[in-house]
């Protein structure tokens, strides 16, 4: 058994499209009960590592370790079964569903009813008191039979984030979670990712630094889809390279 | 369970609540019953049956389009290659009618899960383009297969007796038949929409990505869905072969599976009583305008175009919409 305890390893992911390379020969180790957060400017390959480790994208080469098995070819919805749980970018909620039925589609799986289509949704009403508590947890009770269409934006992403919680994730990736955000939402947001990662280990990508330097245990910064730094939030901030990367784009004329 | 909950269940007088609630909730299904029995004395019945046949492959139709978000257009292979063959089972094995649904509608749930395996694997424009192609190869076979007498199509099929007892040859009693599969079908896909699995349909419809990352497979609900809107669509052309006592190629046409969408639309798509309403529509139109010839298909187009431009939600669609704007103004009556 190695010393480190990783829950998701990379070892030599690329991912081309038509001779770009989006993201290449990353090596990515995300620890245990770690805020892990992903980080370096437009283009780098972010959006791309997420969408290659929770597989809604295959990658050209290299493999995806995650507790140790191999998933570099699984399937994306057994991958969030056995635990990994991704959000989106933009908001990703059902619009036409109310957000009762929103959390409700998240938990319902666990029932084993799913195909069952001769049988009452009011079944699904046992399931309510377990939405009651998901929803008061990030502050969105009152709100159970608005149609998710019909929240601010704020509320959205939040109900999102209690859709992830509800499945009770081993790992959750986080697409930008403050994305669009109010100050006052992304505090919020902000504490409620830190209290949903007890115990849990998180990997995000973010662009306010605030947060980012805030909540991560540990920060990897990519540019043009290779790994330029990894360490924590003081040592990256004063890393000559990582400045350039962010400040000094102007300087290679 | 305490006394105190008791109480609460059933209400200060006892069970008699209940009941109250329970005509109350259920007076729409009751008057919907109502007309359909007492219709055919108003209406021509042959002319009710054929809507109905048609309102059921609509409502077939309408699970895949309005509750998966999956426009195929290749539907009247299901509902065409169904009339073919509880037309043949009917004429040539001298079956009883619900036998020849029940072999038709089987068939068609087989052809349902084969095709859906195909079409499934494309979305938007690819699905509908996969379903249309699908559907010509099953025109093609009925125009050259010996079984369904290529042009002629199956003739004089008789209607024969409800489980060999009660026959179906006047216009009321096969009117009385086909209301009754109607509703069967009506209260299946009622109950499909409102299960486990037609909530899971809802969410892949809303956002298919999201659905995944919630661990759903979603091409296997799709499949699902797919097999069950092809074997609806199935049991709705077996049974209206009982009704014209022919079977033909115009039923297997891609007119025909654009005759759905037309009526679906029209209707309102996503709401359970809009395909109804619309199959309701273009038959009537079909027989109104049967007179002036070739010029129904130009009218045809110009209320689909109207209904595209002023009324996208269709008729049920815009009714339940003004209903709710109403209702909601008279909850908050200064909002707004």
């Amino acid at each position: 058994m190695s010393t480190e305890d990783n829950v998701i390893e990379t070892d030599g992911l690329v991912k081309s499209f038509k001779g770009f390379s989006a993201v290449s020969e990353v090596s990515l180790k995300v620890r245990r009960h770690h805020i892990h957060a992903l980080i370096g400017p437009n283009g780098a390959g972010k959006s791309t590592m997420f969408n290659l480790i929770t597989k809604f994208l295959q990658p050209t080469s290299g493999t995806i370790r995650y507790n140790g098995i191999d998933i570099t070819k699984a399937k994306p919805a057994k991958v969030a079964r056995m635990g990994m749980v991704r959000s989106f970018q933009i908001s990703s909620v059902f619009p036409h569903l109310t957000v009762r039925q929103n959390v409700r589609v998240a938990l319902q799986r666990k029932l084993g009813m799913s195909f069952h289509f001769w049988r009452s949704e009011r079944v699904l009403d046992g399931l309510n008191d377990r939405v009651g508590d998901l929803l008061a947890d990030v502050d969105l009770e009152s709100y159970q039979d608005t149609m998710a269409a019909e929240l601010p934006y704020g509320r959205k992403r939040v109900l999102e984030l209690a859709m992830t919680l509800a499945l009770e994730p081993e790992v959750m990736l986080l697409d930008e979670p403050m994305a669009g955000m109010g100050t006052e939402d992304v505090r919020r947001t902000a504490e409620l990712i830190r209290r949903a990662a007890q115990g849990r280990t998180v990997l995000m990508v973010e662009h306010n630094i605030n947060v980012v330097a805030d909540l991560s245990d540990w920060i990897t910064v990519l540019q043009r889809g290779r790994v330029l730094a990894e360490g924590e939030y003081d040592a990256i901030s004063k890393d000559r390279e990582v400045i350039e990367a962010y400040m000094g784009g102007h300087h290679d004329t | 369970m305490s006394t105190n909950e008791m109480s609460k269940t059933l209400g200060p007088d006892g069970g008699g609540g209940a009941l109250v609630v329970g005509w109350k909730a259920n007076r729409w299904w009751i008057a919907g019953l109502i007309v359909l029995a007492v219709a055919p004395f108003l209406v021509y019945p042959i002319f009710l049956a054929k809507i109905l046949c048609f309102a059921l492959f609509a409502i077939a139709f309408n699970l895949l389009l309005g509750y998966v978000g999956l426009l195929s257009f290749g539907h009247a292979a299901f509902f065409g290659m169904a009339a073919y063959i509880s037309g043949h089972v009917m004429k040539e094995w001298g079956v009883t009618p619900e036998v020849a649904i029940l072999i038709a509608t089987a068939s068609m749930a087989v052809l349902g899960v084969v095709f859906g395996m195909i079409a499934i694997r494309r979305q938007g424009i690819y699905f509908a383009m996969v379903t249309l192609a699908l559907s010509q190869m099953v025109y093609f076979l009925a125009l050259q297969s010996e079984f369904t007498h290529g042009e002629d199509g199956i003739q004089g099929i008789p209607r024969g007796a409800f489980l060999g007892l009660v026959s179906l040859e006047s216009s009321l009693s096969i009117y009385y038949f086909v209301a009754g599969v109607f509703v069967l079908g009506f209260l299946f896909v009622y109950r499909v929409i409102h299960s486990p699995f037609g909530q899971v349909l809802k969410s892949v419809r809303e956002n298919e990505a999201r659905a995944t990352s919630l661990g759903y497979d979603t091409d296997r609900y799709k499949l699902l869905a797919f097999t069950l809107s092809a074997t609806l669509a199935g049991l709705a052309g077996a049974t209206k072969v009982l009704v014209f006592q022919l079977a033909s190629l115009t039923d297997v046409t891609w007119q025909m599976s654009g005759e759905v969408v037309l009526m679906t639309l029209l209707g309102g798509v996503g709401t359970i009583l809009g395909p109804v309403v619309g199959a309701g529509i273009v038959v009537s139109m079909h027989n109104l305008l049967a007179e002036i010839g070739s010029v129904t298909t130009i009218v045809q187009g110009l209320i689909f175009i109207l209904c595209v431009l002023v009324f996208r939600r269709g008729v049920v669609g815009e009714v339940s919409a003004w209903l709710r704007r109403r209702r909601s103004t008279k909850k908050h009556p200064r909002a707004g």
